[in-house]
């Protein structure tokens, strides 16, 4: 029956056979090769438009440059209490400050609890230079926190190992896998098993935080990552853990460990 | 006192056309939108924008917009510009309730 089949359908027949046979991996495997699996993960960047990556891209067209020179001039300020700017201390930014954004949140050990960027800037603000602290979402946090963590742009994120931060990095995962709001559903749920699927017409991203204090189209400004976690929360129909809440910072250093290597990109863009 | 960025790409070279990139920080409140306590906020837009390049002893225009509501907040506005020689590029956006800012950027040709 073979010898008899016309010669196309023998051919067919045996293109099959070898797929079959397992040999067709083999030879694929040393076609493709690569000296390390790449990296699965995606920063939402790979999620925008060509324009809106060109937006980030550009510092000239990146509206959130405007901060970070905003931030580069309060670094430098003296107070107006008299009192010691900060590169007084810290010196000239880019060498002091740079990756420092990839390592937090951190652990401080003076109120013996993990504090984000912005926290550790105000705790700066309130010990060292005696100012009152600046409120969340406020302009000037928002410029020092993206200038100092335009510092870290192109450097690999790197939670500290930190035991004492362990605890809390748990308790971000587990909220991170809680089910929450009217829609009852949980970050993991869009974040990790949706990712790449749509909603509403918008890509939904990996959710790593690589990029933030980032420009959003849609604030038409700067934001921090509590800002969009509460407006995600408020998405699913929940109430928002309220600014500087612990959950928050739980949560920023789960985000943290699950990006970890993956490339700061403050100012970021997106849609 | 806004924040500008503006940005010449490449260097200057006589009778060759460049493109010039402006950034500003504005929040170009469209006048439509109520505030968080059901106000409406007022409206706060950047109405023009003029760029015009002096020699030394004439100014010529080289670019001009209106802007409206539809405009997003921190207007880009990017044009070309062909530099006749050595002189100021001079900018100037003027908006509702008296916003004005100028710069100004020399322009030395190769």
């Amino acid at each position: 029956m073979w010898l008899e089949a016309p010669l196309p359908l023998r051919r067919l027949a045996t293109v099959v056979l070898l797929l079959l046979s397992g040999l067709y991996p083999v030879v694929m495997a040393q076609t493709v090769a690569r000296p390390e699996p790449a990296d699965p993960r995606r920063s939402g960047f790979d999620f925008m438009g060509p324009s809106t990556q060109a937006m980030q891209r550009g510092d000239d067209r990146n509206p959130g440059m405007l901060w970070v020179v905003d931030g580069e001039a309060l670094w430098s300020r003296e107070p107006a209490n008299g009192g010691k700017a900060c590169i007084a201390c810290h010196a000239a930014a880019n060498s002091s400050m740079a990756g420092v954004a990839a390592r937090y949140p951190a652990f401080d050990a003076a109120s013996a609890r993990p504090v984000t960027l912005g926290q550790r800037i105000n705790v700066c603000r309130q010990q060292n230079q005696r100012l009152p602290v600046l409120a969340w979402e406020s302009p000037d946090l928002l410029a020092l926190e993206a200038f100092v963590a335009h510092q870290s742009r192109g450097r690999p994120i790197a939670p500290p190992a930190d035991p004492r931060l362990a605890p809390f990095t748990e308790q971000g995962r587990q909220l991170f896998g809680q089910r929450l709001g009217q829609l009852n559903l949980s970050c993991s749920i869009c974040h990790d098993r949706s990712a790449g699927r749509r909603l509403g017409g918008s890509p939904i991203p990996e959710g790593h935080a690589t990029g933030y204090p980032l420009y959003r189209l849609e604030w038409q400004g700067l934001g921090s990552l509590q800002r969009r976690l509460r407006s995600c929360m408020a998405g699913v129909r929940a109430e928002p853990y309220a600014f500087g809440a612990p959950q928050w910072v739980a949560l920023e250093l789960y985000l943290a460990q699950r990006a970890r290597g993956m490339l700061l990109e403050t100012p970021a863009v997106r849609p | 006192m806004a924040r500008t960025r503006i940005s010449l790409q490449g260097d200057p070279v006589r009778g060759v056309p460049m493109e010039i990139r402006t950034l500003i920080a504005h929040p170009m409140e469209t006048g439509y939108r109520p505030g968080a306590d059901g106000k409406v906020l007022a409206r706060n837009l950047i109405r023009r924008f003029r760029c015009s390049f002096d020699d030394g002893a004439r100014t010529q225009l080289v670019f001009a917009a209106e802007l409206f509501p539809a405009t997003a907040a921190n207007p880009y506005i990017a044009f070309h510009f062909t530099p006749p020689g050595n002189g100021t590029l001079r900018f100037v956006w003027e908006g509702d309730q008296g916003f004005a800012q100028t710069e100004t950027l020399a322009v030395r040709v190769a």
